[in-house]
């Protein structure tokens, strides 16, 4: 049986650390807040993008619509962008993030074509190398910035824009956890390169004049519809991670209360149990004489 | 008679007012647009877009880049990357 001491000690132990899981999930608490008035924010501008280009690209198909969105006529090399958390202590949203890249990249790797990956976020490279260590591509660090904004989100597109273009690879998928709540982030996969025509083909019933043409129109729109997704991406990682570990945290404070009693009983009973034998003890020693 | 402006960007919804016409710098040139305008799509080059509460007032200035201009029945919609002030 552990001494006293021991048992002290290990109590303390367990008492600081229920601190630090208190106080992270406190902070992220707060800064899921934060990260969903973010998410919140950029909500109409996502939402109007995706309409008018949906009505546009309606009107424009076939040979005439920009190479992002007819593709590279091919889809044998396939990149899967899969967006990570910076930083642990979130519970299982990382190894769910990446269990739906394995399964995804997999599925594709058995249909023969060629996958690569595209990692934004530390936390996916480790797991997915060892089982994919040769298609693990480029990546974006974004474990520098404090607050995660359009400009990232710019950066990964023009990169992502750049390397389609050179023909690195013909179609692209964004895989990423959605945020619904505190509790759950499911990861998702969505196609980012070529964009899908979006299916709302409802045709418009005014008649609208364009300036310049709907091709010169489309051109510009669409690397900035790609920009937008990631954005949105990059924002509902942004409040998954804070969520995935405000709910890891407050767990981890829970058990560790649970634990501080658990020992608190052993601790009493083993000091009532030492009085106990020193009472006997000295009953003992008077009854002898 | 009013004309319902509203500018967003990917960060936050910026203005969303009704005003009395905005000058906005089109790809090919200028263009106001009034209340009732027809439906109208444009880009739109880096510049600054011109908003008139009132008509006859002075002008707010907003510079925006990477724009995108969309006029529908609700009215005057902007869809920004980067707006200043």
């Amino acid at each position: 049986m552990a001494s006293l001491k021991e048992l002290k000690d290990r109590i303390g132990s367990v008492k600081s650390t229920q601190k630090i899981t208190k106080a992270k999930q406190m902070v992220a608490a707060a800064k899921l807040r934060k990260a969903q008035a973010a998410a919140e924010a950029a909500r109409p501008y996502a939402e109007r993008l995706a309409k008018v280009m949906g009505s546009i690209a309606t009107k424009v198909s076939g040979d005439s619509a920009p190479r992002l969105m007819r593709g590279t006529g091919s889809d044998q090399r396939h990149l899967l962008v899969v967006v990570n958390t910076d930083k642990g202590l979130c519970g299982g949203l990382n190894s769910n993030i990446v269990k739906e890249a394995k399964a995804r990249a997999r599925k594709l790797q058995a249909a023969g074509k060629d996958v690569t990956f595209y990692l934004v976020g530390k936390k996916g490279r480790a797991p997915l190398k060892r089982e994919f260590a040769n298609a693990i591509g480029e990546g974006f660090d974004t474990s520098a910035v404090r607050n995660i904004g359009f400009e990232e989100a710019e950066k990964i597109e023009v990169d992502l824009v750049a390397r389609f273009n050179k023909g690195e690879f013909d179609v692209a998928h964004l895989i990423y956890p959605v945020f619904h709540s505190a509790l759950a982030q499911d990861p998702t996969t969505q196609q980012l390169i070529p964009v899908p025509s979006p299916e709302t083909a409802e045709a418009s019933e005014a008649v609208v004049e364009y300036e310049p043409d709907e091709e010169a129109i489309l051109t510009e729109l669409l690397p900035r519809y790609v920009k937008t997704q990631i954005f949105g991406a990059l924002l509902e990682r942004e409040a998954s991670e804070q969520g995935a570990s405000m709910t890891a945290m407050d767990n981890a404070t829970r058990n560790a209360g649970e634990l501080i009693d658990k020992l608190t009983i052993k601790y009493n009973r083993s000091r009532q149990a030492a009085i106990t034998t020193e009472l006997i003890e000295i009953i003992a020693g008077a009854e002898a004489l | 008679m009013a004309l319902h402006f509203e500018l967003v960007t990917p960060a936050r919804l910026v203005r969303s007012e009704d005003v009395h016409m905005v000058v906005v710098p089109g790809a090919e040139g200028e263009f106001g647009v009034l209340e009732g305008h027809a439906p109208f799509m444009s880009t739109i080059r880096d510049g600054a877009v011109q908003v008139y509460k009132t008509a006859g007032g002075e002008p707010e200035s907003i510079e925006v880049k990477g724009g995108f201009a969309e006029v529908g029945e609700n009215g005057l919609t902007v869809l920004a990357e980067h707006v200043e002030g």
